[in-house]
């Protein structure tokens, strides 16, 4: 896992703040990537990175859900900080989920529906939706315009578990990483989950969604990989359980759809 | 506090009548058809005939309550066991942990009047309880993430516990008020209990702190200093001065005496919870049926203890004794992989997992679980969710086999495991489980 001393390793990834924005599992999506860049034989520095340090250079940056206080200080720092910004300026993968697909954004809500200033890598706003928080399974078909696999094949179905009570709304500069099949994502009545330009892409879905939908994880290995000179090894990965868990998470959102009026609770987030 | 409190009666119109009696009966047939314990669906048709039903069975009773994430239900046991005088009026408690309205309701319905109650409360329902109970001693454990989809994230809960406990009477030398007990150790519980206008700080110890970063006060950051004290980088919120605290196995006083900690019960963060009980259960009003304690009868009493509600338990099966562990949440699993020996030789571990709604829905949590700490034992996934879990196991690179039936997947464990020495020793199986998959395999043991 950590790379010999001395030797720069052929990827970094950084999980970004997890004191801050580590409060629904995301951190998992940084050792998914790991691992599944590890096991193909790729040399792979996971560094967490916590909000009182300088952050990392790094390959691959992952933002995770947390809660509103939070969101607003990861926010402020990262902008103060620079390094993010210009990392992403030269090339590296960003991966926002929910509060940190928010904050990738233009602009997005405090609890008191105060509008913070986000990073602007996405060309996303967020506002406070109505009283009702998005609180389900969610099942998404990736957009026909969104990126492919390495082979050239469309991602296969997204399947998370999203709880937000913000509304995201896509500007001209990205573009909708999915269309909801099940669920609310992004909720501004356009149907659309996620958002993505470039190599950053933001989404609704925890789970985390790189262990749900293992496919996107290595399109995302294999951007990082590309912008250092390098592909993903073709080391074909035995992902029995990981299609177990898609396969029993997707069969079981078709009877969670009867119920699911009654997991949407009051709040927002 | 010496005399006991008095407060006026509501006057007992026909409706809450109608409803005591329609909750009652509606318990004893429950559990005459042998449909549970009878415990909610008798409460829950009271509250629908007369929703003050709370406020008119807890009048003029002595009332403790408990929250806070972790330790809820063992913590009420505790209290209990150390408010009980052997022969005397027992306690009133909502033992299955039914800790929801309707619980209680049906924990105090038909027992005397002059009981002390001692009450485990959902996070979500304390606002309420307190409302409703009045009572003279409130206990707040812990606060970290637990179930997103249903309870609020922590800082959304702790505006709500801020707003009700700064709404708590102070107490009066007639015995009436509200004194809280809160663990000084837990920034998030500090900041809801501030509020309250009495409060006995306990330094009972927090091993999670990644819930607690962010300043709840002013957004700075909590340091946490290696004694175990803490402070915001920024404003003036720091950890309160403390009226008692545990020094390993020890709690000790502000005032200077020291008393040994020794339970029965496995594990430093059970230690915490009976010095929270000892403080509390001093502090709580004396009644004819349980007179009033002191810390160290209140820490001999619970010191008996060797499982709560299941929890902690062991059960023989062929001839392996099997241990049942509850753990519900990243802060509760962290704790929990502490009791475990880590010894290359050390038993199998069965894992369950199931995401109903006690749950929660979401199972992204496994993910903050230290699971890697189990590579190189035997361990099988099991429960409802056992896909889910398998996939953790597999990014933590730990060998494990997946059997969807616990039961079967028990069988699995105990079937490689070594004989245990004798019946109630040392465990030859660990089974650790989330709320619902817990509540399961009991049933099925």
């Amino acid at each position: 896992m950590i790379a010999s001393a001395g030797r720069r390793p052929a990827l970094t990834v950084v999980v970004i703040y997890p004191d801050l924005l580590g409060t629904y599992g995301d951190g998992g999506n940084g050792l998914v990537l790991a691992r599944r860049a590890e096991w193909r034989g790729v040399e792979v520095n996971l560094i967490q990175a916590p909000s009182d340090r300088p952050l990392p250079r790094g390959d691959l940056y992952c933002l995770g859900g947390g809660e509103d206080g939070p969101q607003v200080r990861a926010a402020t720092t990262l902008i103060a900080d620079g390094t993010l910004l210009r990392a992403a300026a030269d090339g590296a993968v960003v991966l926002g989920v929910c509060a940190g697909f928010q904050l990738l954004g233009r602009q997005f809500p405090d609890a008191a529906d105060r509008p913070h200033d986000g990073l602007g890598l996405l060309d996303v706003t967020t506002r406070k939706g109505t009283n009702l928080r998005a609180v389900g399974e969610l099942v998404a078909a990736v957009d026909d315009a969104a990126p492919r696999s390495a082979d050239g094949s469309p991602l296969p179905l997204l399947t998370g578990f999203e709880n937000h009570g913000g509304v995201t709304t896509i500007g001209p500069e990205a573009s909708p990483l999915a269309r909801v099949i099940t669920g609310v994502g992004n909720g501004g009545g356009d149907g659309t989950e996620g958002a993505w330009t470039q190599r950053v892409v933001g989404t609704y879905l925890h789970g985390p969604v790189l262990a749900r939908n293992v496919a996107l994880a290595d399109l995302l290995l294999g951007w990082a990989l590309a912008s250092r000179g390098r592909t993903l090894p073709p080391v074909v990965l035995d992902d029995g359980e990981e299609s177990a868990l898609r396969a029993d998470r997707l069969a079981g959102v078709g009877s969670l759809r009867s119920t699911r009026a009654g997991r949407v609770r009051r709040g927002r987030g | 506090m010496t005399a006991p409190r008095s407060r006026s009666t509501p006057r007992l119109s026909l409706r809450p009548s109608v409803a005591v009696k329609v909750a009652s009966t509606i318990n004893s047939m429950s559990r005459l058809l042998g449909r549970g314990s009878g415990t909610v669906i008798g409460g829950r048709a009271g509250l629908a005939i007369d929703p003050r039903l709370l406020t008119i069975l807890a009048t003029d009773r002595n009332v403790a309550l408990v929250s806070g994430t972790n330790g809820k239900t063992t913590t009420t046991g505790m209290l209990v066991a150390a408010l009980t005088e052997t022969d005397s009026i027992p306690v009133v408690t909502n033992t299955t942990g039914a800790n929801m309205p309707a619980g209680h309701v049906a924990a105090l319905i038909g027992t005397r009047p002059s009981g002390t109650v001692v009450l485990e409360v959902d996070e979500g329902y304390l606002g309420q309880l307190i409302e409703e109970t009045r009572p003279q001693v409130v206990v707040l454990l812990n606060l970290s993430r637990d179930q997103l989809d249903r309870i609020a994230e922590v800082r959304m809960l702790v505006d709500k516990w801020r707003a009700v406990l700064g709404s708590l009477e102070p107490v009066e030398p007639g015995g009436t008020g509200t004194v809280v007990v809160a663990n000084a150790d837990d920034p998030m519980v500090v900041w809801a209990a501030s509020t309250a206008p009495e409060v006995r700080w306990v330094g009972a110890g927090q091993v999670w702190r990644d819930d607690a970063v962010g300043c709840p006060a002013c957004g700075g950051r909590i340091v946490f200093e290696a004694t175990g004290n803490w402070y915001c980088d920024q404003c003036e919120f720091a950890r309160p001065e403390r009226f008692a605290w545990l020094e390993g196995e020890t709690l000790v006083m502000a005032d200077g005496n020291r008393y040994p900690v020794v339970i029965g019960l496995p594990g430093q963060f059970n230690r915490a919870n009976a010095a929270m009980v000892a403080v509390a259960a001093a502090e709580l009003v004396g009644t004819y049926a349980q007179p009033r304690v002191s810390v160290a009868t209140a820490l001999a009493r619970l010191a008996v203890l060797h499982e709560v509600a299941g929890r902690f338990s062991t059960v023989d099966r062929q001839g392996r004794v099997i241990r049942l562990l509850l753990a519900k949440n990243p802060a509760g699993w962290t704790a929990i992989f502490d009791l475990l020996d880590e010894s290359p030789s050390a038993p199998p571990v069965v894992l369950s997992i199931n995401a109903r709604v006690a749950d929660g829905f979401d199972t992204s949590w496994l993910w903050d679980v230290p699971f890697e700490r189990l590579a190189g034992r035997t361990v099988v996934a099991t429960g409802e969710r056992c896909r889910d879990l398998a996939v953790r196991l597999r990014y933590a690179e730990v060998d494990h086999k997946v059997v969807p039936d616990p039961l079967e997947a028990v069988d699995a464990a105990v079937r490689v495991a070594a004989p245990s020495a004798r019946p109630g020793g040392p465990p030859s199986v660990e089974f650790l489980g989330n709320y619902t998959a817990f509540a399961q395999l009991r049933s099925r043991l």
